[in-house]
């Protein structure tokens, strides 16, 4: 595993929502780092604060103590223009209904966020097409949204968040509408990606599809309760299960 | 069981010996149940004692080399029909744990909980990455290979289930046992004699 600096550094980031009495503690001194290369599985029961800790991560939401550092920008010292900048540019979210805006093809949706950022159509147009090469959809860059399965829809999402210099994606419950084996295949390309050089943060409850990461955080309360060490040596996996 | 039986499923394609037995059981089982050339050995013995397998010679390098019975044949016959009896599997310590922590005073389940729910998503977790480092051929030996690592797969994902209903559970009971104390004991009152 890579010693470089962490691509997510969540540093003792605490969430309150609302004051007073009504106050609720959506997340309770969490820390959490991910690198290149790595992808973390975030588990944990419904209002645990997986969603809060994402939102964090994305810059959609600030912390109420703590940093949150997106290739060392902490995030909340961001005015509004740069932030947006930041999270066009370094952050890729993908979302369990994909958001993939129904008038564009395939290769629109992901070159949109370069065009965006005010690189030229023609290079956009190319970095969508290498990046949805990537994720195996090259025959149906030029379909809409309602020409592909879930699972292409999702894999498109998947190249959108991952276009450019971008190297976070933030998946919340990714394979949530799709059926198992389709989801299967779009954790692979996750996995893929973050293995390409990427780093990933998967918000699942799907035992199979967090098993996928490098990771496992486990959430409760708004606190990290526990979480899996770094995986093994692979040699050191045979003969686990002997009785 | 099902070393003994396993062997003989193996010498049913033909004499074997013990080494060639032991590298074809751990093979068709992805070396999830690593066998030691010792218990090849005793468990061929036992074979041979019972009559299902026989010694049929030496092969250029001294090796003894063993060949199935018609008795042996008929064994495995049986065994590939009859289903696997729960009664003849191990007790699940696992859930036997959990049922004493929760009834127990001064045990803190939702940690046992946890403490399994991590090493069981560890586990799962391996067992996903290995299969993703390996491509698979069309041998019979790989189709084996995945299938048990597969069945290691689905095992851990029930129980990573099971422990989240198992939490889901004591959750309620906490709660039901909290808030309706007074209900509870009526209830039980008016079910005396």
């Amino acid at each position: 595993m890579s010693t470089a600096e962490p691509v997510l550094s969540i540093e003792h980031v605490s969430r309150v929502h609302g004051s007073g009495a009504t106050a609720v503690l959506a997340l309770d001194g969490v820390t959490l780092q991910v690198r290149v290369g790595e992808l973390v599985a975030v588990m944990g029961p419904s209002g645990s604060g997986k969603s809060t800790l994402l939102a964090l991560a994305g810059g959609l939401d600030k912390a109420t103590t703590g940093a949150v550092r997106v290739e060392g920008v902490e995030l909340g010292a961001l005015p509004p223009r740069p932030l947006a900048a930041l999270r066009r540019r370094r952050i890729g979210y993908v979302f369990q209904d994909f958001n993939l805006i129904t008038g564009l093809t395939a290769t629109e949706n992901v070159a949109l966020p370069r065009e965006l950022d005010g690189i030229p159509t023609r290079q956009a147009r190319a970095d969508a097409l290498a990046a949805l090469a990537e994720v195996g959809l090259s025959d149906v860059a030029d379909r809409f949204p309602d020409e592909l399965s879930g699972g292409q829809q999702q894999r498109t999402a998947i190249a959108r968040a991952l276009i450019g210099e971008r190297r976070l994606v933030l998946a919340d419950e990714p394979t949530g509408a799709l059926d198992s084996i389709t989801g299967e295949s779009v954790l692979e390309v996750l996995r893929g990606r973050c293995d390409a050089g990427a780093a990933g943060v998967l918000v699942t409850h799907e035992p199979r599809h967090a098993a996928w990461a490098d990771r496992i955080v486990f959430l409760r309360d708004g606190k990290v309760v526990d979480e899996t060490g770094d995986r093994p040596a692979a040699e050191a996996l045979l003969g686990r299960a002997a009785p | 069981m099902s070393i003994r039986q396993g062997l003989l499923a193996l010498l049913e394609q033909g004499p074997r010996y013990g080494y060639q037995l032991r590298a074809e059981f751990e093979e068709r089982t992805g070396s999830t149940w690593p066998l030691n050339i010792g218990q090849v050995y005793t468990t061929l013995d036992r074979l041979v004692r019972d009559g299902l397998v026989t010694e049929v010679g030496h092969d250029d390098a001294g090796r003894v080399t063993y060949a199935i019975t018609d008795v042996g044949r008929a064994s495995v016959a049986t065994w590939f029909a009859t289903p696997i009896r729960h009664s003849d599997r191990p007790r699940d310590e696992l859930a036997i744990k959990l049922a004493m922590a929760a009834t127990v005073p001064n045990v803190d389940v939702r940690a046992v909980v946890q403490a399994q729910r991590t090493e069981s998503m560890a586990v799962l977790r391996d067992y996903t990455r290995l299969k993703s480092t390996r491509t698979l051929s069309d041998a019979d030996g790989d189709l084996a290979w995945s299938l048990v690592l597969d069945s290691l797969v689905f095992a851990a994902e029930a129980e990573v289930r099971w422990l989240d209903h198992v939490e889901t559970r004591l959750l309620r009971h906490t709660r039901a046992a909290s808030s309706q104390p007074s209900e509870a004991t009526e209830a039980a009152e008016a079910r005396r004699p």
